[in-house]
């Protein structure tokens, strides 16, 4: 990211400004990637996303690697898109304040429908897998690519990429055990950080925090009041 | 020591004595060495303050420790080979006691004057070996297990330059008792100046240095500390032990040191002695041994100053160390000093 | 000080190789070394399945999770000022590091910017956990070598920088200072002179580490060549930071890809290393803290005017978006990739963090070396376990 536009400046939902660099790569991107290519989004000064088709995630690692020079590997993870069924956890007593006080600001707020339920590139299944590779060149030539697909629900199987990125070995196995997904090809996928007798997937959103299940998590001790009037919660920090 | 006191004694009470107070002085100086260096010299030397609630500064601080681990509870593992772990601590420690048998502390303070004392010394150093391979072995610990492996490697290695540093003092004296050794320095002239004799670390400097790398081996300081190896094998041999048995090894270890030092400067320093036309020998009776004990405890002190400013080793370095330099040189050292010897 | 030649690097590949052989043809029996969980150079839990033939390995595999806290979910269930208590035990050395990327990718979605003055004091406090950081670093790698007096110099040097923490944020370890939009409080009278003079401490450390470990020939024999990581290497397993500046990366978090921190405005300089091995990773990790010395004299000589706190809702509701943000952290690249849905809480935080991708690599890195070498190799590495369990 050469070019360091402020946040500010970076108004997704307007389309005006246009990131002539990341438009430049991303035209090259999906050149390279063709039809594997779904969807793409920029965050204008921010950071490009792809969508590729399901079946095309092994290979789409060979090419972002061998033919885009996007070498570096950040990380690979998952996402589980289901609303968690346990709500937010937020029962407890400064969290129903803070929640109160935040819906009476602005009720049209309260109702998070905007469309984004399947994040910046949308999607499909419940399970997303999500990996990020940088290009790494000179000094100064450097940039971020984040790349998703789809897993299907029935199989919850997506191909590996410890072909192309060694590296992945150790996502792949994180990615596994906190979310049940099966990397097909992978050498080894065995428990990394769990017990090698754990059940279950702890980070899907079905799988109950059960610290907050047992005892409601009782947030801030000395939650210093808030202000009695409606616009004083508008109010800065400072 | 008989003539001195001027008492008749039976043999074995004459040995008792002789026994209780080297053990009683072994002690001491083992004591002075650890309280003086391990916890004060290298705690300066780490901006540090050490032990400093035992007494005044520290110093009763030994007596606590020790009695910390004679408390303690006697552990063997439950795989291990109860008859030679507990036993390897003591073979150890008998191989450090038995090495000061010969080491003079005057002019007749010395427990037994043999012949051949400094191959002895060199002999009753080398059965630490055993008992330190058979506590690795029989800790029945795979961290044990390498380091007495280790351990034995290494001791091995290093006692060929300890031996070949030695070879250049005896050609120069001409007898292996240490007495004589003792003797030809304090006797001896440099360039016919006799001011303060001949001690043999001018002549004998390369022997000097190459018997200090040796000795910092044999003890397995730093850097030569593979069998120990805190970071790597945990503690190596010693994983295993604790309460009384570990105190017999802590001992046994700077003990060595101890007696390691006194025989560097029995050989190269002048030992007990000072120059001839320094003090009658009847002041030597008494000064001898304080005379040791400084020069020792001066050596420890540049064993520890080593030990705890250098990095150690890797096992394969240690063996070209030894093998590919310092053997070399300590032959060439004897084929000099033999030429030099021959040649005036 | 790239004296370590190809030549070199051959040499040791083909020593190893035929250590390897006579392995083979004298068919020694393996042995399995089980280094860890509580293991005196693993600072932490981590555990290591070495399966050995003599003391060489023959097989290595690093096994971790003694120390997973969960990060990742408890967030889902925090609010967005209440994460950042939680994510400064990632890596609890350089804790206000940690605390940075991920109000700045907070910040990036709710389209809010510190003030200046905040991003300038939020920089010297991130070179400041780097530095003391690195600091026991380079002790430490004394200790993995069996040198054990560097450390004590650490540990009394690091004070220097941890008082000027303390004295700025109130925590030596956890600070919890940084805000969405700023910082929670600004600097007290008179710290930054007093900052100023402790770089001279941190100097005057790295002089002496230099002397202490990094010139000693013992030093030198356990490191060069130890451990060889070649680049493309080093990318494919994402290892970063000071690990991958050694092996001959010329990149830097800070220089190319710089959000929301004042290092445009500074003088400074990204070094490099091209051997790949131990003595090259201790090397760039002492030129770091020179460097981030010299940064904070920059940064405290030229700190603006100014408030510290961008006017940000009380109640902090971060809008729809994703958002990734990563910066150089001590240990290397640490990110935070956030997915929010327009809620107190976010949806998702996939944590990136250093160690984890640094010490995949140590499977394949570990193979063929001894046993004094993975001790050297993981020292050199450098990982802090709460950056790879989380």
């Amino acid at each position: 990211m050469t070019n360091d536009a402020p946040a500010a400046e970076a108004t997704e939902s307007e389309e005006v400004a246009v990131d002539e660099p990341r438009e430049a790569r991303l035209a090259m991107i999906s050149e390279s990637l063709g039809d594997m290519l779904v969807d793409s989004h920029i965050a204008v000064g921010r950071d490009i996303w792809v969508r590729v088709s399901t079946d095309a995630w092994g290979e789409v690692a060979d090419v972002v690697r061998n033919r885009l020079g996007l070498r570096y590997f950040g990380f690979l993870s998952v996402i589980d898109w289901m609303p968690s069924p346990y709500g937010r956890s937020m029962d407890s007593e400064v969290d129903i304040v803070l929640a109160d006080a935040a819906s009476s600001d602005d009720a049209a707020e309260e109702a998070p429908d905007t469309g984004f339920t399947r994040g910046v590139t949308g999607g499909e299944t419940r399970f997303q897998a999500f990996a990020r590779v940088s290009h790494v060149g000179d000094p100064g030539d450097f940039w971020g690519l984040t790349i998703k697909a789809d897993i299907p629900d029935d199989t919850l199987a997506i191909d590996t990429w410890t072909n192309a990125y060694a590296g992945a070995d150790w996502h792949e196995r994180e990615a596994w055990e906190m979310f049940g997904i099966r990397f097909t090809g992978h050498p080894g996928l065995r428990n990394i950080y769990l017990p090698t007798d754990f059940e279950g997937n702890p980070m899907r959103k079905d799988f109950p925090l059960l610290a907050r299940m047992v005892k409601p998590w009782p947030g801030i001790v000395d939650v210093e009041p808030l202000p009695a009037t409606d616009d004083g919660a508008e109010e800065g920090d400072q | 020591m008989t003539p001195m006191l001027a008492v008749d004694w039976a043999y074995w009470q004459e040995t008792l004595v002789k026994v209780g107070l080297g053990l009683v002085a072994v002690l001491l100086l083992t004591g002075a060495v650890v309280y003086l260096y391990l916890f004060k010299f290298v705690s300066f030397m780490q901006s540090r303050l050490g032990p400093m609630e035992a007494g005044p500064y520290g110093s009763m601080q030994l007596l606590a420790e020790v009695g910390k681990w004679l408390q303690k509870e006697d552990v063997f593992t439950e795989n291990s080979d109860r008859i030679v772990f507990g036993l390897a601590p003591a073979i150890v420690m008998s191989s450090t006691f038995l090495m000061f048998v010969v080491i003079p502390a005057g002019p007749n303070a010395v427990i037994s004057d043999l012949g051949t004392g400094i191959y002895y010394v060199l002999a009753m150093t080398s059965i630490a070996t055993v008992g330190i391979l058979s506590a690795g072995w029989a800790s029945a610990n795979k961290y044990s297990l390498i380091g007495g492996l280790r351990a034995a490697g290494q001791l091995i290695a290093y006692e060929l330059p300890l031996v070949l540093a030695v070879v250049g003092v005896v050609i120069q004296v001409g007898s292996l008792n240490l007495q004589d050794i003792v003797h030809a320095q304090s006797d001896g002239a440099i360039f016919g100046w006799s001011g303060i004799g001949n001690p043999f670390i001018f002549t004998q400097f390369v022997g000097f240095m190459i018997f200090l790398i040796a000795v910092q081996a044999e003890l397995t300081q730093s850097p030569f500390d593979m069998p120990i190896a805190e970071s790597e094998l945990v503690g190596g041999y010693q994983v295993e032990y604790t309460g009384i048995r570990f105190l017999v090894f802590f001992i046994a270890e700077f003990a060595t040191a101890v007696g390691f030092a006194a025989v560097a400067s029995t050989l190269f320093l002048g030992g007990w002695a000072l120059p001839a036309d320094w003090a009658s020998e009847s002041t030597m009776h008494w000064l001898g041994p304080i005379v040791i004990s400084a020069k020792a405890v001066l050596l420890v002190g540049v064993v520890f100053w080593v030990r705890f400013s250098l990095p150690r080793f890797r096992e394969d370095q240690l063996q070209q160390l030894a093998w590919k330099f310092l053997i070399p040189v300590a032959l060439l050292n004897i084929v000099v000093t033999g030429t030099l010897k021959v040649a005036f | 000080m790239t004296s370590v030649t190809d030549r070199q690097k051959l040499q040791y590949i083909a020593a190893q190789a035929a250590d390897a052989r006579v392995n083979v043809e004298l068919e020694t029996e393996g042995m399995t070394l089980n280094l860890g969980p509580q293991h005196p150079a693993t600072h932490g839990t981590l555990r290591i399945i070495a399966q050995l033939d003599g003391e060489q390995v023959v097989h290595a595999e690093p096994v971790a999770g003694y120390m997973h806290r969960g990060y990742e979910k408890l967030t889902e269930v925090r609010t967005y000022p209440q994460i950042t208590t939680l994510i400064n035990r990632i890596d609890w050395l350089g804790s206000f590091a940690n605390e940075v990327p991920f109000i700045l990718a907070a910040e990036q979605l709710m389209e809010v910017e510190a003030p200046e003055r905040a991003m300038w004091i939020r920089t010297i406090l991130f070179e400041l956990s780097r530095i003391s950081n690195l600091i026991l670093f380079l002790g430490d790698m004394g200790v993995q070598l069996g040198a054990v007096t560097p450390v004590f110099f650490a540990f009394r040097d690091r004070e220097f920088v941890l008082d000027q923490i303390e004295a700025a944020t109130g925590g030596r370890f956890h600070p919890n200072f940084d805000r969405i939009g700023g910082l929670r409080d600004d600097l007290p009278k008179g710290w930054l002179e007093s900052t100023k003079g402790s770089m001279d401490k941190v100097r005057d450390f790295c002089d002496q580490i230099e002397d202490l470990l990094l010139g000693s020939e013992i030093f030198q024999t356990r490191t060069r060549g130890i451990g060889i990581v070649p680049t493309d290497v080093a990318m494919q397993y994402g290892l970063s930071g000071p690990n991958a500046r050694a092996s001959g990366i010329d990149w830097d978090v800070r220089r190319d890809n710089c959000i929301g921190l004042a290092y445009p405005e500074l003088d400074w300089k990204v070094w490099t290393h091209t051997d790949g091995d131990s003595f090259a990773r201790f090397w760039v990790r002492i030129q770091e803290v020179r460097e981030a010395a010299k940064m904070v004299d920059q940064l405290c000589d030229g700190l603006p005017a100014g408030p510290v706190m961008a006017k940000v809702p009380r109640i902090i509701k971060v809008p729809a978006g994703e958002a990734y943000v990563a910066t150089e952290n001590p240990l290397g690249e640490m990110g935070y990739y956030i997915v929010s849905e327009g809620d107190l809480t976010p949806f998702r935080v996939k944590i990136r963090s250093a160690s984890f991708s640094n010490m995949s690599i140590t499977p394949w890195l570990l193979r063929g070396v001894y046993v004094p070498d993975i001790i050297t190799i993981l020292g050199s590495l450098y990982f802090i376990l709460g950056d790879i369990d989380r």
